[in-house]
């Protein structure tokens, strides 16, 4: 192995083409199905179509060459549009391997290197797509790319330290996840769309049709309860099969070189690797189902994770466990990260959100009078559920709401419908935004924000106390804003946030 | 607990603005971009008028325009009475808005990128915003409406004083 450059595999030159084929099987299918019978276009038109997927593939491979220096992981392709990513080595922050059931087939392995963004984060060069090398180079380079070895070395492999592993019991938690029930909408929606894009019409299944005839013949309440009550059967289905296929083999460990690494995924497998020294944090979070299902999921925050999904270092699972795994990342113990006493926010925060949420509340419950008045539908006494739904969702809310200062970390939670609990690396935070508009200054409160490379990109403290907004801040990065502090705060507002002591209530 | 911060609640971010005002012609720059907004509905709404010809479509003209231009009068001097900027050796600090006011600190030891903008409305009237970004996705600090000389001066003194800053803080 030397700094030359490499093709990728050849077998992509199978596999990148059947991948297309099965992206293109649908369409195909159309259009022989719709086809006359006797008419030979429609093969000519697919058989061309797949002529052109398979060249493709060919050009692909030939013109994608990688190559990993000293100091960059480099790669170029395309033949009409060329395309050179280059990532320096010291900036990579996660090395992802995936492995689709195609490229298991094969042998093979996506390596996806996520690394700090130069100029805009949102940008897309943040990342390089290896697809695909051999698993076993995959692994080496795995090694290679997070230990900053040389190129031509090994890297010994040394076995992990286990954090955690999958228990069955957790599958209880994939009804109750959001993301599951999003993505069975998703299925049925494809199925429908592919049944219909066939040219068969579900109507003419016999089956269904004799249900739906009874079902139309039935009262309405019984005709809403059975729509009801099959979505509910085919969500419970498809989330946990859904949790099957992506938790199946769910292991967390600390590798030797510091990394963390989860692997999970049944057909799909999966291994996200974090270098450990730009770890920046993690978040735990429990949407208001898994909440109720004493539930949590943990993500790790690191620059070279994107929003959306990756991230996660473990399946939903029992808050205890969630918080064990989100400190353990850390190298924390729980009691001084997600888990911490956190402070109070001031009364004003609380008002606040009683007032957010029961004004829409209350728009609506107008609305709803003048429909019911005016139009005469029965909908007036229903809407006057919505105040004290409001009104839980508003304390649940404020219950929620608090932060702490710990030794290494700072701590916000925020949010009841989607409750996050996050343990930013003091380290982490490069810099503040405050905000505070026209109401919150009557209230004495502001929102600041901790800003960082890694996850979001930013973390809020939601309605705080405004001296204790600054004095927070000024406590987790201390010099910062020493200048803009006025004379007679110079004295040191570090008294007010006990730095290591944890979060003591002051006042 | 300090004894004046219990006495009194401090409704006001305990921070002092930031040293320096922007340039002055913001105001009109502002000013030309609300009225330049407010084209766009009354464009609409005298269509409305030439089509409905009803009493509502003249009402809503007339308060559109009047709101609109209460906007454009009021509104522009207010906001420059808040933006203020300042960058020292260590960082940069911005404070901006009327309604929502938000302050932003980056430190200097973790700035990415230097960049100056200039909308057509700003290069009519010599002015120039600098944004200053950082290793964040929201960590980006904007300067609005400084005088062009001023904004290439700052942007040059910024990315003299970002290079000579090793890491890059992620």
């Amino acid at each position: 192995m030397t700094r030359d450059w490499h093709r990728l595999d050849p077998r992509m030159l199978v596999v990148g083409p059947v991948k297309n084929l099965l992206q293109l099987l649908p369409f195909a299918l159309v259009v022989l199905l719709t086809g006359r019978s006797g008419d030979l276009t429609q093969v000519w038109m697919a058989l061309g179509g797949a002529a052109v997927v398979v060249l493709a593939g060919v050009l692909r491979w030939r013109t994608t060459r990688y190559r990993i220096t000293d100091e960059r992981v480099e790669l170029h392709t395309g033949l009409l549009r060329r395309e050179r990513r280059s990532v320096p080595r010291d900036r990579i922050r996660t090395v992802d391997l995936t492995a689709s059931p195609l490229h298991r087939v094969f042998g093979l392995s996506v390596v996806r290197v996520g690394s700090a963004s130069g100029a805009s984060a949102l940008d897309r060069s943040a990342q390089l797509d290896l697809d695909a090398v051999r698993t076993g180079e995959a692994e080496r380079l795995r090694r290679v790319l997070l230990d900053r070895a040389s190129v031509g070395t090994t890297p010994e492999e040394r076995p992990g330290v286990e954090i955690a592993r999958l228990d069955w019991r957790w599958l209880r938690f994939a009804p109750l996840t959001f993301s599951s029930l999003a993505g069975i909408g998703a299925v049925a929606g494809a199925a429908i769309n592919l049944l219909f894009e066939a040219g068969v019409d579900p109507r003419d299944i016999g089956v269904v049709d004799d249900a739906a005839r009874r079902v139309a013949a039935a009262p309405l309440w019984v005709g809403i309860g059975l729509a009801g009550v099959l979505v509910l059967v085919v969500a419970v289905i498809g989330s946990t099969a859904l949790f099957a296929e992506r938790w199946s083999g769910y292991r967390l460990t600390r590798e030797a070189d510091g990394s963390l690494r989860v692997r999970h995924g049944l057909l799909t497998t999966r291994s996200l690797s974090v270098s450990d020294e730009r770890l920046r944090g993690t978040e735990v979070t429990e949407p208001l189902l898994l909440r109720a299902g004493r539930g949590a999921q943990v993500r790790a925050l690191s620059t070279g994770l994107r929003e959306g999904g990756s991230g996660a270092i473990a399946p939903p699972a029992p808050r205890a466990q969630a918080h064990r795994v989100a400190a353990a990342a850390l190298h924390a113990d729980p009691a001084d990260v997600t888990l911490t006493a956190l402070r109070r926010h001031p009364r004003a925060a609380r008002r606040r959100r009683f007032t957010r949420a029961a004004l829409p509340a209350a728009a609506l419950v107008v609305a709803a009078w003048v429909i019911d008045l005016r139009l005469g539908v029965p909908v007036g006494f229903a809407s006057l559920l919505l105040l004290p739904l409001a009104a839980w969702l508003a304390v649940d809310r404020y219950g929620g709401l608090g932060h702490a200062l710990t030794a290494r970390h700072l701590v916000t939670r925020i949010g009841g419908l989607r409750r996050r609990t996050v343990a930013l690396q003091r380290d982490g935070v490069i810099g503040w935004t405050f905000r505070q508009s026209v109401f919150q200054r009557r209230a004495g409160v502001v929102t600041a924000q901790a800003v960082t490379a890694a996850g979001r990109g930013g973390y809020v403290v939601l309605d705080v106390a405004a001296d204790d907004a600054v004095a927070l801040a000024d406590a987790v990065t201390p010099t910062l804003l020493t200048p803009f502090l006025p004379a007679e705060r110079h004295s040191g507002p570090a008294d007010r946030h006990p730095s290591g002591a944890g979060a003591r209530p002051v006042g | 607990m300090h004894p004046d911060v219990a006495a009194a609640p401090v409704l006001e971010l305990p921070l002092r603005p930031p040293a320096h005002r922007v340039d002055r012609r913001a105001v009109t720059w502002w000013r030309l971009r609300a009225t330049a907004g407010l084209l766009v509905p009354v464009v609409a709404e005298c269509v409305l008028l030439v089509v409905f010809g009803a009493t509502w479509t003249v009402a809503l003209l007339v308060v559109t325009v009047v709101v609109g231009a209460a906007y454009a009068v009021v509104v522009p001097p207010w906001l420059y009475g808040i933006s203020r900027w300042e960058v020292t050796d260590r960082a940069v600090y911005t404070l901006h808005g009327w309604l929502v006011r938000e302050w932003r600190i980056a430190p200097i030891s973790r700035v990415q990128t230097v960049d100056t903008q200039r909308g057509p409305l700003q290069q009519l009237l010599g002015l120039t915003d600098v944004t200053v970004t950082t290793a964040s996705a929201r960590g980006a600090v904007r300067i609005r409406g400084l005088a062009a000389d001023d904004a290439a001066e700052l942007a040059r003194v910024l990315t003299r004083t970002t290079q000579a800053t090793p890491g890059d803080a992620t």
